[in-house]
């Protein structure tokens, strides 16, 4: 069985190999026969073989024709050998060889001569070259091309563009083409043209569509009162407005999205604390470092692994979890279970520890900042239209929160540990007196809560630098997160996370991000004035 | 008071004497013992105290003078703030603008009205809250109305609405984060991330002169026994005593028929003038303020003194903010990397195994070696309800 297996895998393997190979021989094998005739040719005889070589499409195809139309393109007196040549600063030609990619010694300008092309060649090229971007198989490299031509027009592109608008099969890229033909009839068509065009112009947020309709504004307003330019002038004018508030429409989602992204960043490094001071009812000050810790398990983790920088999140996420855990409940098998029912020293006490962990990583690590290595996936951006684009680190850290926070909630809600914790913080007594071991409930539930900070903390190396003060300016905004929200309540968490970030977020063009910041603190410290237990505060009778 | 009586007793020929008495006297011995040596003693004698050494003492008198504020509300009315830090900064500042004004032309642009830092941003004219802080009288207005409005407005809201406990430490210190966020902007008018320093001259004494150095500790060690007695007094008064009774149980406080807020305004309001004016002390002394004096980790290390020291006691203040203080200057002189792990080992090794700090940890050991145990036995029961109390 194995080694029928083994045969047809062999055999697959052969065949695909030889197939591949196959079909690339002839392609390459054509357009090399066809470069071979290209120091030969008159240049009458020229146009037909561009075509033919156009017609070849193979990855050498484009850069060929480019070449030949920069000029650069030369052929080795004797061998002919068809290479491309540039001067260098020693008057020398470096020269590549076009077919095979492989650099060739210098030579001086004798050994080469130069295949000649005329202003019809050039043309013809330049169309042949369009044709070969705008047929490309790839969708982006089509929608990349139709980019540059909305900024450099030229007649023959848009000829052929007219040609192929009717096959094109990407919706994307059939509506991009319309955009084009349109901002030309909008430049050249008559007044009817320009008015059609100007209505479906309205509804492209491209830049460039937006200066075209503001030039012929412009050019209008110059030079008539004509009575048939003041209906085309209302309609540039509509369709302006209509871009408009299009783009303001979109620049309050971008708003959104980054207030909702800050807001997940607040969420993942408050809700760690909803759940030690929130639920436990524990004042951890040295939540901030547990974060910290995670951000270092991170760059200790790349360090380890260095050619695993793609996955290494997978594996920083559970390790941070671990490392952060196992020392908050070091923490409070030491410290806080001592501490019992006196907050205000147990912050004291937490503070201190928060103290040593900064200097501990300061000694061990140095204290400059640490940059942490992004993997691939997470960088660049979803592009919905040309105003908006969401970028993935950011998108991936929304999405991963609310993960976060959903299974916390789960196991809050559904599991026994977390009934166990909601019974210990409801009535310890009570908890204790029906066999629930209380005490391993309180360390199991402030590892948690300080494991999830070690999480927050890997999410955080992705967005700054991982230094031995990043706990600390998150302990402030989490402990606001939580109270604002109500303590014991991880929904109101949530709520006043996201709506924090993005008031943050608003505010900021507004005031500048550090006003925006103070407007913040001073606005929920005058929140909780009015409503001391927070959005959603929690029901009960209990009066102290 | 249970320590008062301790002391007296442990201080055998001066039972008679208040631990008042005793404080303000080891002060006034103390200040005098450094004046003597400082100006008698010529240098390189066994007795000579440095002018730097003066002012390091007249800086740790400033933050004795901070404790005690910190005391005063942490130690007797069960608020802890961890944005008295705040107060402090607000009366060094009241106190560099008139120091700033005083440059007048020998700043570096030697513009008479404006500061470097204004010249240096473009400003044409004064803002309207730098008017007339050239004036010695309007300096001491500010140094009480800065951090007094502070304390007042931020209680008034905070009290009335019994934001009390956790939730109200954590926002004081996020006042304070505010503020130094909002300081650190070169738009506020206040120097921004350089703050005001390059003073020259304080009432027209020159703050370089050693004599200016002495006056300058000899007014600080005065002030703060002055504080102290006010401190004094308003711990021992009715108001204090209800005060007190508002620690350990506010709702039977208001049962009884008292108001706890306006009680607590009053003593927030009170704390906040001593660190404003401990704050406009400490500037000419240290040459400089800027924004880093709000941040949180300063008015933190200000509870750490009161809690080494013994919250509860007046005096256990001054001693912890001194002995704090100089273990700092000595730690970070000497292996600066080990202050924050001794730091940090105080502040859980204190609340761990001293809750009551030096001032109650060491009479009771005087008690335990007479085999006096009754008066070991004043836990501080009451202030531990307090705390149990917040989470509701």
């Amino acid at each position: 069985m194995l080694r029928t297996i083994l045969v047809m895998f062999g055999l697959f393997v052969c065949t695909h190999i030889f197939a591949e190979g196959g079909s690339q021989a002839e392609n390459g094998s054509s357009l090399s026969a066809l470069t071979t005739q290209l120091p030969k040719a008159k240049l009458s005889k020229m146009a037909p073989l561009v075509d033919q070589i156009a017609a070849t499409k193979t990855p050498s195809t484009r850069p060929l024709l480019q070449y030949l139309l920069d000029g650069e393109l030369y052929y080795v007196r004797g061998s002919n050998m068809i290479v491309r040549a540039v001067v260098n600063q020693q008057k020398q030609y470096e020269l590549t060889d076009v077919l095979g990619g492989t650099e060739l010694a210098p030579v001086t300008k004798k050994q080469i001569k130069k295949i000649r092309t005329n202003n019809r060649l050039r043309g013809q090229i330049r169309s042949l070259l369009a044709k070969l971007d705008l047929t490309d198989e790839d969708p982006d490299n089509r929608i990349a091309a139709l980019k540059q031509l909305i900024d450099k027009p030229n007649d023959s592109a848009l000829d052929l563009i007219q040609s192929l608008i009717e096959q094109e099969k990407d919706s994307d890229v059939q509506a991009l083409m319309q955009v084009l033909l349109d901002v030309q009839q909008l430049k050249n068509g008559d007044t009817a043209q320009k008015v059609a065009a100007v209505a479906s112009l309205g509804e492209s947020l491209e830049p460039a569509v937006k200066n075209a309709l503001v030039q012929q504004l412009e050019l209008i307003d110059k030079n008539s009162q004509e009575p048939e330019h003041v209906a085309l002038r209302s309609a540039i004018q509509d369709a302006l407005d209509s871009i408009e508030s299009k783009r303001e429409f979109y620049g309050v989602v971008e708003n959104i999205f980054f207030g909702l992204s800050l807001g997940s960043v607040l969420l993942l490094a408050a809700i760690g604390l909803a759940i030690t001071f929130g639920v436990m009812g524990v004042i951890n000050m040295a939540h901030g470092e547990m974060i910290m810790l995670g951000a270092y398990t991170t760059y200790v983790v790349q360090l380890i692994f260095p050619h695993l920088i793609e996955y290494s999140l997978f594996i920083a996420i559970p390790l941070a979890f671990l490392v952060s855990g196992s020392v908050g409940i070091i923490i409070e098998r030491c410290v806080i279970r001592f501490l019992k029912g006196r907050p205000l020293e147990t912050l004291l006490a937490t503070f201190g520890i928060s103290l040593i962990l900064q200097q501990l990583v300061r000694t061990i690590f140095s204290p400059l900042n640490r940059q942490v290595a992004s993997p691939e996936w997470m960088s660049g951006s979803l592009q919905i239209n040309p105003v908006f684009s969401l970028t993935y680190n950011r998108l991936y850290i929304i999405i991963f929160s609310l993960m976060v926070f959903f299974a916390l909630l789960m196991i809050l809600k559904k599991s026994s540990l977390g009934l166990h914790v909601r019974a210990v913080s409801q009535n310890r007594d009570m908890a204790r007196a029906l066999s629930i071991k209380s005490d391993w409930v309180d360390a199991i539930t402030f590892g948690l809560g300080s494991g999830i900070a070690g999480i927050a903390g890997v999410v955080l190396s992705q967005l700054t630098n991982v230094g031995p003060n990043l706990g600390q300016a998150y302990i402030i905004d989490s402990f606001l997160v939580v109270v604002f929200g109500g303590v014991g309540n991880l929904w109101g968490t949530l709520v006043a996370a996201m709506s924090l970030g993005s008031i943050n977020k608003f505010l900021e063009p507004i005031t500048g991000s550090v006003l925006a910041n103070i407007i913040v603190l001073v606005g929920l410290v005058l929140f909780i004035q009015k409503r001391p237990k927070g959005l959603f505060p929690q029901k009960g009778r209990s009066a102290d | 008071m249970a320590t008062s009586s301790l002391i007296s007793k442990s201080s055998g020929p001066l039972g008679k004497l208040s631990n008042l008495h005793v404080v303000i006297a080891v002060l006034l011995l103390a200040t005098t013992y450094v004046s003597i040596c400082n100006l008698m003693f010529a240098e390189g004698s066994l007795l000579h105290v440095s002018d730097y050494t003066v002012s390091l003492f007249g800086k740790y008198l400033c933050y004795a003078l901070l404790a005690l504020a910190v005391d005063l509300v942490w130690g007797y009315c069960g608020i802890l703030s961890l944005g008295h830090g705040a107060f402090f900064t607000l009366g060094g500042y009241a106190m560099g603008m008139y120091l700033m004004r005083q440059i007048g032309d020998r700043g570096v642009y030697g513009n008479p009205e404006l500061p470097d830092f204004m010249v240096f941003l473009n400003w044409t004219e004064l803002p309207w809250y730098w008017m007339g802080s050239d004036s010695v009288i309007w300096m001491v207005v500010m140094v009480f109305l800065g951090p007094g409005l502070l304390a007042y407005v931020f209680g008034m809201l905070a009290f009335r609405s019994r934001v009390s406990g956790v939730y109200l430490s954590i926002m004081t210190q996020a006042v304070t984060y505010a503020l130094m966020l909002a300081f650190f902007r070169n738009e506020m008018g206040f120097g921004g991330n350089n703050g005001l320093t390059d003073f020259k001259e304080i009432f027209g004494f020159s703050l370089q002169q050693p004599s200016t150095k002495l006056g300058l500790f000899i007014a600080t060690a005065v002030i703060l026994a002055l504080a102290y007695c006010v401190c004094h007094y308003i711990v021992n008064s009715k108001m204090g005593r209800v005060v007190t009774a508002i620690r350990d149980a506010e709702n039977r406080v208001r049962f009884v028929g008292y108001k706890p807020e306006d009680y607590k305004v009053w003593i927030y309001v009170v704390s906040a003038l001593i660190a404003g004016l401990a704050g406009a002390l400490y500037v000419p002394q240290v040459g400089i303020i800027n924004p880093g004096e709000f941040s949180p980790l300063n008015s933190i290390e200000m509870v750490i003194w009161v809690a080494v020291g013994g919250r509860n006691s007046l005096y256990g203040a001054l001693i912890g903010a001194i002995v704090v203080s100089y273990a700092k200057t000595r730690f970070t002189a000497i292996m600066p990397e080990a202050w924050l792990y001794a730091l940090g080992g105080m502040f859980v090794l204190v609340t761990l195994l001293l809750p009551k700090g030096i001032a109650g940890f060491v009479p009771s050991i005087i008690a335990k070696f007479k085999g006096d145990v009754s008066q070991n036995d004043q836990p501080n029961s009451s202030t531990k309800n307090k705390a149990g109390e917040v989470k509701s």
